[in-house]
């Protein structure tokens, strides 16, 4: 087995199972007054100061969640109408073409079913959105603008943003930016604080830890209102008993992977542009998809990202399964059907192309076997997809 | 052999597939998307293309324990099947769109995909026997489905596998509950798949629009109106609405269509009754028949009760004289030629007389 698929999760640490383990068994509602609350309730203050400290943010800032979905709807929707509750004007909400559905859907349905706009920001064939066009959507109505979000690191094609740039424009003009940084975290130096950004996603199963935890990061002045109403736990705009073995699982893992991203991130870069280069020789007209450049200011360290011409990747996917090969034809699939990814036709490609891509994504348990596997079966794969989509 | 599965979400193609990989071979299998914009639940006992059916197909492969894939072939179904349902309908005539569907898609678009994969065969849960090559009638008689399958050609048969084919509908359910399948229970499925509704009528009014006719007789009395000729099959009697009773108080049947002129026409049953049947092209199932005229019995729609007739071929087309006049045969229905069990070949019909 070759697991291509670190971008859709990646196992978790060794470390957070043993804490996930540990922790599983002992009684204790971090809310409760007694000895076991306040020994619940320790370990989630420490877990927030841990999170915060990785990701250079402050331990108010934390507001733990169930994962990457949960944070993007609270910021999108929560920002949304904190703002437009302030000021009614306030109806537009500016989101790159790039995005995860978990940020693009809130969006939608607020301009579907609560009197938001939808501003979707273009992007280059990169998949970058520049500062300029954030700028030139915003000057269009700035007293109309409720909410921005650009995700730090595509988990399609691996394209980095310039955050701090796009953030600073949306400071200019008092806009909160929020960024998905579900892919970054980990992966690319992240720092909240430097990010300018008023909101950051993170999820824990994405660089070692449990699924189904994750948080927001929320600025102290930013104002956010809740969707899940309750006992307020969380700084009142996020309720729900809190779940103190994920989260201390999560924190060990956001420790773990931040301690570790300089030197993994390296050996990924190593190991991706050789996957790179050794596919190319293979099929020597396979595209590369997102940026070239490689680095991590650039890409995603994992991430390789290819159209294959003439095949279709839903073809090619299942072929490679067939050899023990796991990888993903992208992100967008309604009820296991492939459709052509947002991601690739906001970049300008056409559906067949999109169609024909294949993501390969790396992660802190690969290996060059991993690499070797792949390498052997795609020529045979990209082949027989070749002559089936010939038909 | 390399074995494509294609399962529906239903307890038939789930036991095929069960069955498939019992044999030894090695299974995957394939839920086809065939609606562009799926709903999410299924209908009580209609349809099969819901979101819920394609989690239903999951969950079997799941406990079978074989690799599933969902192919998209909504593009294709809605112009070879259900575009052609509309124009058939449009035109005065009855389709059958499961027969288009295999004779254009399962056998045809998804077979030839799977072959050019690596697949040697596709499997469902069909109720029809391979015999020597051949096709024959299944032996649950109430389940057989030769009749929708009688389009294949000899290589798309060669091709197919249906582990059903000696099997009683009972048995595989209950086969189904031994196997821990959670679809051993889903009722079997009716209608036509993509108007889950099972207002047909309705759902062709809402693509054709209305369009407003006479029911006249057979002399060009007026006898009622209508609001499309697509909303009638020739043999229906109900839903006729006339106005003005027949003279002879007896009922009324649909003789003929005429979109055209927006007439139905309608008479006394025996006028339905007709001895000749012109069809298009025939398609042999097997070897092509070597008598003229060929003796067989014939099969002019789903569930009919097969009659003895001679068939021979004219000017590329099939005339079927039957030995004794029959009811209810309409253009646009698949003609089947059996010899006992075994499937001679089909034809679409034309016209009949
Ligand atoms: C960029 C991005 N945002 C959000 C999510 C959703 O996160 P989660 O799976 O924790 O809900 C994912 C993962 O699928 C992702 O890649």
């Amino acid at each position: 087995m070759a697991y291509l698929d670190h971008a859709a999760t990646t196992p978790m640490r060794p470390e957070a199972v043993d804490r996930m383990a540990e922790l599983l068994g002992q009684v204790g509602n971090a809310s409760s007054l007694h000895a076991a609350g306040r020994r619940a309730r320790r370990i989630v203050e420490e877990s927030r100061e841990a999170v915060a400290a990785a990701i250079g943010a402050r331990p108010s800032e934390i507001v733990f969640t169930s994962g990457g979905t949960e944070s993007d709807n609270l910021a999108i929707k929560g920002l949304y109408w904190a703002r437009h509750n302030a000021d009614a004007r306030r109806r537009r909400i500016l989101v790159s073409a790039v995005e995860h559905h978990a940020v693009l859907d809130p969006a939608i349905w607020i301009a579907d079913h609560a009197g938001g706009e939808l501003v979707v920001l273009p992007v280059d064939s990169l998949g970058r959105t520049a500062p300029d066009a954030l700028r030139a959507a915003i000057e269009a109505a700035p007293d109309e603008v409720a909410v921005a979000s650009a995700m730090w690191a595509n988990n399609e094609v691996g394209t980095v943003a310039s955050v701090a740039e796009l953030a600073d424009v949306a400071a200019e003009y008092g806009v909160p930016l929020h960024t998905d940084a579900v892919q970054a975290v980990g992966s690319l130096p992240v720092d909240y604080a430097a990010s300018g950004a008023a909101a950051l996603t993170l999820t824990g199963h994405k660089l070692g830890g449990p699924v189904g935890v994750g948080a927001l990061v929320l600025g102290r002045d930013v104002e956010c209102a809740p969707l899940l109403h309750g006992g307020g736990q969380e700084r009142d705009v996020r309720s729900g008993t809190l779940d103190v073995p994920a989260i201390a699982a999560f924190a060990v893992a956001v420790e773990l992977a931040v301690k570790e991203q300089a030197q993994r991130a390296e050996f990924l870069i190593g190991l991706r542009d050789d996957l790179i280069r050794r596919v190319r020789e293979v099929v020597p007209d396979a595209q590369l998809n997102g940026d070239p450049a490689g680095g991590s200011e650039h890409r995603l360290p994992g991430n390789a990202h290819f159209s294959f011409p003439g095949c279709e990747g839903d073809a090619l996917l299942m072929l490679l399964d067939a050899q023990g090969i796991e990888c993903s034809t992208g992100s967008a699939c309604s009820a296991g059907v492939a459709r052509p990814s947002h991601v690739l036709l906001a970049m300008g490609q056409d559906e067949d192309r999109a169609k024909s891509s294949l993501r390969f994504s790396l992660g802190h348990s690969s290996t060059a076997a991993d690499v070797d596997a792949l390498i052997a079966a795609i020529g045979p794969a990209v082949e027989r997809a070749r002559t089936a989509a010939a038909r | 052999m390399k074995v494509l599965a294609a399962m529906s979400g239903g307890v038939d193609s789930a036991v095929a597939a069960a069955r498939a990989v019992d044999a030894g071979h090695d299974v995957t299998g394939v839920h086809l998307a065939l609606s562009p914009k799926p709903a999410s639940h299924r209908e009580g006992a209609r349809g099969c293309c819901s979101l819920e059916d394609s989690r239903d197909a999951r969950r079997a492969a799941d406990v079978l324990g074989i690799p599933f894939y969902v192919w998209d072939v909504a593009e294709r179904f809605t112009t070879d099947v259900v575009d052609d349902f509309v124009a058939e309908y449009a035109a005065g005539r009855t389709p059958n769109p499961c027969v288009r569907c295999n004779e254009r898609i399962k056998f045809a678009a998804v077979l030839d995909r799977a072959l050019a994969l690596g697949f040697d065969a596709v499997a469902t849960g069909h109720y029809a026997r391979i015999i020597g090559g051949g096709l024959h009638r299944a032996v649950d008689g109430e389940k057989d489905q030769s009749y929708v399958l009688a389009v294949l050609r000899p290589d798309q048969i060669a091709a197919a596998m249906f582990p059903l084919g000696e099997s009683r509908k009972t048995d595989v359910r209950a086969e189904a509950a031994r196997r821990g399948l959670a679809v051993a229970d889903k009722p079997d499925s009716h209608d036509i798949c993509f108007i889950p509704s099972g207002d047909t009528a309705g759902w062709l009014r809402s693509r054709l629009g209305d369009a407003p006719g006479e029911i006249v007789d057979e002399s060009g009395a007026v006898l009622g109106s209508h609001g499309g000729t697509y909303a009638f099959t020739v043999g229906q009697r109900r839903g006729l609405a006339l106005t003005r009773p027949a003279p002879d108080g007896r009922p009324r049947y649909v003789l003929s269509i005429s979109p055209v002129e927006r007439t139905v026409t309608v008479g006394p049953l025996e006028r339905l009754d007709v001895n000749r049947i012109e069809c298009g092209a025939p398609t042999w199932c097997g070897q092509e028949p070597v008598h003229d005229p060929i003796p067989a019995l014939a099969q002019v729609r789903a569930h009919a009760e097969p009659v003895q007739c001679r068939a021979r071929v004219l000017d590329g087309g099939l005339v079927v004289d039957l030995d004794d006049r029959i009811a209810g045969v309409a253009a646009g229905q698949t003609l089947v030629l059996y010899d006992g069990d075994r499937v001679i070949g089909s034809a679409t019909i034309e016209r009949a007389a």
